[in-house]
């Protein structure tokens, strides 16, 4: 079956790539490039630079498939850069990776796919798809390796994708990725993982935010739940729900961001206790049976990437939304995140936090 | 089957010249510079060299500057026609939009330097009207940098009457020759410039040669300090084997040249008018009468040219958009851009580039699968586009 991979130059899918061409699939490496190189050869630290796509590069070359780098800049640029500028500036705190796998990495391979006439579009996510018989369905489960499980990243993915999706790695844990990487002699082996956001490597979003932004944004006013001032912030782009750190504040008990209100330009602070809520509205919901269950529905509920899902009821609502009631109180429940909903290894669907 | 139609970027070497550099490389290993035997037989090969690319453009061979390929030429000549000209009033690089990055950047460097550029737009033809280069010509202009056939379109400025006019303005007239050397009659008398570059491989030579031709009196600046080779012009231990890979592709070439043109020209002709015929919304780009035999390049509506490259590529199939960036994926064309041509077509042309073992079958095989991939690719990008 000819097959193609989406190349990082990182271990995960080069092992995914190596691994597809050992199951005797012809495979075609695509790596993406997606913001300008010409200017700064070393201004992006984790993802997709000049030294990213020579990796990628030389397992394709070690593995012996075609490799082509195809250039997504704009498409970056207008699907996941404006989002992440525009959420920061509404007082959200933005996930891009979500919108880079799945609305620009995923819908575009699977384009090319077709250009190319490949049945199979792969990736080195952690993660795993199979086929529901009985159902007639695909189902999204959770990696092997439960620490590197990236479902959460991949939660929009659609049936019509996940009838394509190979996620070749999703079986293995990180360990045997880079035993098998380390027994293919590819160079990749010892390669770090990526954390940061790719597009801000020094980790400053709102520098980045307003470097992005048209006008300067608004300073904020730091309040307290009674509306007290207690000091001023360079704007509600830069901080995140939860957020204790970089505030200027000294006060006999640690403050925590609790909300963020733009319109106001506001930022309001209180103790920790503040910051637990047991219910959030999820918008723009996926279902990944491709219809909302017909009841409410009892699930673990992931409110970040790092989060340990948590025991809800998830409830299905117009307008592909939903209501999620936890069991016990969340802390920092964070607009702009993810929410992602589990059946113990599976994914049933998710939607973001408003 | 693999078929190369990106002569362009580079050619394959002719059996000949494969076998004098191999020889060459085992026979004489002797440095050109020294006085022993060795020495002198190595400076007789390069020599050799000399004479038989300068046979090719019709110059004197003491006129040779031999290079390590042609970006290393069009520094040279820029750079150093420029550095020479320092502490003079003529402070100005008059040039083209559509000239290649070496020259295009040797320019951009020289004016973060305190030089002052003009680089001319070229009408939809792709080639440059004499008006148009008047206008930009004045005292202060100190040296002329204008192509003589395009890399991506393969048209031909008419370098002959350009470089008459910089004359009467009294400025150097330097012009990157590397695709039309080998593929044109180029004649540096009838030309009337200055300094012509041309590259090796771009004939059938050998990546890393090439030489730039200097008029005699012409003051040049080295760029590269060192030893006195070349004349003082180009410091560095030649590569004896590889400049002699050089000559011999020049030889070929000036042999050859008449016939190969007339048989890749028809050839090139057959498949832009089968492509024109049989794919709907499809384009030459630039002037189809100014241009090099072995060029075309085509725009193809509502798709982008990365994809049908890509999927020439599976079918077998070699060719080129001409720009690629630094990572190697493709960027819209400057010289596209340069002639006034919207970014959209920028984007959806792909360049055909023949040369001397292109078969008639060969084309024939690109223009029967080209209809039902373009079919494809752009039904897929509208339903991608109706998606988003």
């Amino acid at each position: 079956m000819r097959v193609v991979v989406a190349m990082s130059g990182g271990v995960d899918s080069s092992v995914a790539a190596s691994l597809l061409a050992q199951a005797g699939h012809e495979v075609i490496g695509l790596s993406m490039q997606l913001y300008d190189q010409r200017e700064s050869a070393d201004a992006f630290g984790s993802c997709c630079s000049l030294d990213d796509l020579y990796d990628a590069r030389r397992v394709a070359s070690a593995i012996g498939i075609p490799h082509y780098i195809v250039n997504f800049e704009e498409r970056f640029q207008a699907s996941v850069v404006r989002n992440f500028v525009s959420e920061y500036a509404s007082g959200r705190t933005p996930i891009p990776c979500v919108h880079c796998n799945a609305d620009l990495k995923f819908a575009t391979l699977v384009e090319r796919a077709d250009a190319f006439d490949a049945a199979g579009v792969a990736t080195g996510h952690y993660a795993r798809v199979v086929f529901d018989e009985p159902a007639g369905r695909y189902r999204l489960l959770r990696s092997v390796d439960r620490d590197k499980d990236q479902t959460y990243f991949l939660f929009s993915l659609t049936q019509a994708q996940l009838s394509r999706a190979m996620f070749p790695v999703g079986h293995l844990t990180k360990h045997e990725v880079r035993a098998h990487a380390r027994a293919c002699g590819l160079a990749v082996a010892a390669k770090p993982d990526s954390h940061e956001i790719c597009f801000v490597p020094d980790g400053d979003a709102a520098g980045f935010v307003e470097r992005h932004l048209d006008s300067r944004p608004r300073e904020a006013e730091v309040v307290d739940t009674r509306g007290r001032v207690l000091g001023t912030h360079r704007g509600v782009h830069g901080l995140t729900i939860g957020q204790r750190k970089g505030l200027g504040l000294s006060a006999g008990v640690p403050l925590y961001v609790l909300r963020l209100d733009p319109d106001a330009a506001q930022v309001v602070v209180g103790p920790r206790e503040e910051l637990e809520q047991v219910r959030l509205t999820a918008s723009s919901v996926n279902w990944i049976a491709g219809v909302p269950p017909d009841e409410p529905r009892r699930v673990t509920a992931r409110i970040r990437h790092r989060h340990a899902d948590a025991p809800a009821t998830v409830t299905p609502e117009t307008g592909d939304r939903a209501q999620v009631q936890f069991d016990t109180p969340q802390v920092a429940i964070t607009p702009g995140q993810a929410v992602v909903f589990y059946d113990a290894d599976e994914v049933i669907g998710g939607g973001w936090i408003d | 089957m693999r078929i190369y139609l990106d002569y362009n970027a580079t050619s394959p070497p002719a059996p000949e010249v494969v076998e004098i550099v191999s020889r060459l490389m085992a026979t004489e290993f002797g440095n050109a510079s020294s006085v022993h035997a060795f020495g002198q037989r190595a400076k007789a090969v390069l020599d050799d060299a000399r004479g038989q690319i300068a046979a090719l453009i019709d110059a004197d061979p003491s006129e040779i500057v031999l290079t390590s390929g042609g970006t290393e030429a069009d520094n040279l000549a820029i750079r150093g026609a420029t550095a020479a000209l320092e502490g003079t009033p003529r402070r100005k690089i008059v040039t083209t939009g559509i000239e290649h990055e070496a020259v295009l950047n040797t320019i951009k460097a020289l004016e973060r330097r305190g030089w002052s550029a003009t680089t001319l737009t070229l009408p939809e033809t792709g080639v440059l009207t004499t008006d148009a280069f008047r206008a930009a010509l004045d005292r202060d202009t100190a040296v002329v940098s204008v192509m003589h056939a395009n890399n991506e379109v393969g048209t031909i400025q008419p370098v002959a009457q350009l470089a008459s006019l910089a004359r009467e303005q009294g400025a150097l007239f330097h012009t990157d020759a590397v695709q039309s050397v080998g593929k044109i009659p180029v004649s540096v008398k009838q030309l009337g410039v200055d300094a012509l570059s041309l590259s090796g491989h771009k004939f059938g030579g050998p990546k890393g040669t090439g030489a730039l031709w200097i008029r005699r009196g012409v003051r040049l600046v080295s760029t590269m300090t060192g030893g006195r080779q070349e004349r003082n012009r180009r410091a560095g231990t030649e590569n004896v084997p590889l400049l002699a890979g050089l000559g011999v592709a020049a030889q070929l070439a000036a042999a050859h040249l008449a016939n190969t043109a007339r048989r890749v020209s028809a050839l090139r002709d057959r498949l832009e008018e089968r492509i024109l015929a049989t794919v709907d919304g499809t384009a030459v780009n630039g002037d189809r009468s100014a241009r090099v035999p072995n060029t075309t390049n085509i725009s193809f509506d509502g798709l982008e040219a990365e994809s049908l490259l890509i999927a020439l590529d599976l079918e077998g199939v070699a060719i080129s958009t001409g720009s690629a960036c630094s990572s190697g994926s493709l960027e819209p064309s400057h010289v596209l851009r340069a002639m006034g041509l919207p970014s959209s077509r920028a984007r959806n042309s792909l360049r055909f580039s023949l040369g001397a073992a292109t078969t008639e079958t060969e084309i024939e095989f690109v223009a029967g699968i080209l209809p039902g991939l373009v079919t494809k690719l752009r039904r897929l990008s509208r339903t991608a586009a109706a998606l988003r």
